[in-house]
């Protein structure tokens, strides 16, 4: 097993989850232009600037007030992502990353099962906000895998950022039936959907982070 | 493409203080992006706030004031308000009657103004919400995200509006304004597609000599696209969606929406052409608004909204509304 695959008895301190935070919002700062395009192919031309302003705003208010347990740091981020981002991509990943850490409580530390389990809670709420079920071409289709991987495979991040990946490439055939791309119906088909790759982007964060 | 702009990405805020040195009537503040009609909160009055995307002005800070809204938030271009915004208004215009939400059917607002409604709530505000639904090129469907909210919009923030200020209850504010959404129904064209300052240029491709049909308020896709088509033809085509839809059995008001780019001359023109078409049907036509009310940025083209209405809706119609966007009236 190699080091950034942890053991099932490892621990996820603070720090932890404020690399995983920061290195999701170096990515998505990296890839903004790339998340834009493909928002520009059947949505609205914007997914990469908003989750861009979205991120830095999480950083900022990390650095400004740091949390002082794994599920207060989420909670935190999902806040500023609600307040930041606007349109559909802001309720829907504030309350991913806020459901996840109000299900760590107050736990200093967590195991990576426990962090499996939570981001499974985050993703159910996700889901019942925005009414998705998989195969509707949707953020789900790269965030359930990751989290059924993440599980199964107790904690393994870079098998979780494998299957968020997959799912989202996944997500090319499929025909929108929820959000703006919805709109298009079959010319949807062909495109992969920025809110799985945005995502996808997110699930990666947790390995970096890990290494 | 050239834009009488400083940086996209203060296009909003540059709006804002625009709209606040012209207009002292208003409150804008434009770092927490909330436009509040100045007396407010208005004793007695239940409050109506609104809110989406910005670039489609003068929706709907522009139609803040006495008679429309109280109320509205601007987004960035294109993208929901947040909810932080919602309930700083909804808190600024309470009288401690109610407020009404004027939600355009879009997964972002949609979602935005729950959040905002739920914290409103545990601030011990009551808030209703009204889903503006009308465009008619979306099936609706399990399949989509349903119809649009477009220049419906319009028509429910003055006639809910009128009903506010009148003294009507939350209650009764909220079942009118959801009246005249199920009895309203738009399609529009696009003759040219729209430019977001984030992007500097065209939205989508939309070859020359050709129009969509149906097309959304951001561009979104329509039903189909056409060979250029005359004004007349335009006319017969939309008319006979929206009638056909909205089957009105008494007469109608009629919005001829400007998306942004087409000249009053050519709006004009078109409504002529859009009361010949109704006429035809059989349609009689109570009230006819034409200007750019909804728009699209810099997009070309147009959308007509139809509205059935009873004696008491074309009252609160008529009633005198004084925003920035909409008066008559005293």
């Amino acid at each position: 097993m190699s080091s950034s695959e942890p053991a099932v008895d490892d621990v996820l301190d603070t720090p932890f989850f404020l690399r995983w935070l920061i290195a999701a919002a170096g990515s998505v700062d990296r890839e903004a232009a790339r998340l834009t395009d493909l928002d520009s192919a059947i949505g609205d031309a914007d997914h990469g600037t908003n989750m861009q302003r979205g991120f830095a705003a999480v950083a900022e208010a990390l650095e400004k007030e740091p949390p002082g347990s794994p599920g207060a740091a989420l909670v935190l981020a999902g806040r500023q992502l609600i307040s930041k981002v606007g349109g559909a991509s802001g309720p829907l990943y504030g309350t991913l990353l806020r459901r996840a850490g109000k299900a760590l409580g107050d736990a200093e530390q967590v195991t990576p099962r426990q962090l499996a389990d939570a981001l499974r809670a985050g993703v159910d709420a996700v889901a019942q906000l925005g009414g998705a079920t998989p195969g509707d071409k949707t953020m789900l289709d790269a965030l359930l895998p990751a989290v059924e991987a993440l599980g199964a495979g107790a904690g393994s991040f870079p098998a979780a950022a494998e299957a968020a990946e997959k799912g989202a490439l996944a997500t090319v055939p499929m025909q929108a039936r929820k959000g703006r791309a919805s709109y298009l119906g079959e010319r949807s088909v062909g495109h992969q959907d920025p809110g799985a790759t945005s995502s996808a982007l997110i699930i990666a964060a947790l390995a970096e982070a890990a290494r | 493409m050239k834009m009488l702009i400083n940086v996209p990405e203060t296009v909003v805020a540059d709006a804002l203080r625009g709209l606040a040195a012209s207009h002292p009537e208003l409150i804008v503040d434009v770092e927490n992006r909330v436009i509040v009609r100045r007396d407010a909160p208005v004793e007695g009055k239940v409050a109506l706030v609104s809110g989406g995307g910005s670039g489609h002005e003068p929706l709907h800070g522009g139609f803040v004031g006495r008679g429309m809204l109280d109320a509205a938030c601007p987004g960035e271009v294109f993208t929901s308000p947040v909810p932080d915004q919602m309930v700083r208004a909804a808190a600024a215009v309470d009288s401690g009657k109610g407020v009404l939400f004027v939600v355009k059917n879009y997964t972002g607002d949609v979602l935005n103004f729950d959040m905002a409604a739920e914290l409103a709530e545990d601030e011990g505000i009551q808030v209703a919400k009204v889903l503006v639904s009308d465009d008619v090129a979306v099936d609706d469907s399990l399949y989509t995200a349903g119809r649009r909210g477009t220049g419906a919009t319009l028509f429910v923030e003055k006639i809910a509006g009128a009903a506010a200020e009148e003294g009507a209850p939350l209650e009764r504010v909220e079942s009118i304004a959801r009246r005249v959404n199920d009895l309203s129904s738009s399609f529009g064209v696009a003759l040219s597609a729209c430019s977001t300052p984030a992007k500097g240029g065209p939205t989508f491709d939309l070859p020359a000599g050709e129009l969509e049909l149906g097309v959304g308020i951001h561009g979104e896709p329509g039903r189909e696209r056409r060979a250029m088509m005359t004004s007349r033809e335009i006319a017969d085509y939309a008319v006979d969606v929206v009638v056909a839809d909205l089957r009105p059995d008494s007469p109608v008001l009629l919005l001829v929406n400007g998306a942004g780019a087409t000249p009053q001359l050519e709006l004009y023109g078109f409504a002529a052409e859009v009361h010949r078409a109704l006429g035809e049907r059989q349609v009689a036509v109570a009230r006819t608004l034409v200007g750019n009310y909804v728009t699209s940025l810099d997009m070309a083209g147009a959308s007509i909204t139809l509205c059935q209405v009873d004696e008491d809706l074309l009252r609160l119609w008529d009633a005198p509304v004084r925003t920035v966007g909409l008066r008559w009236g005293d």
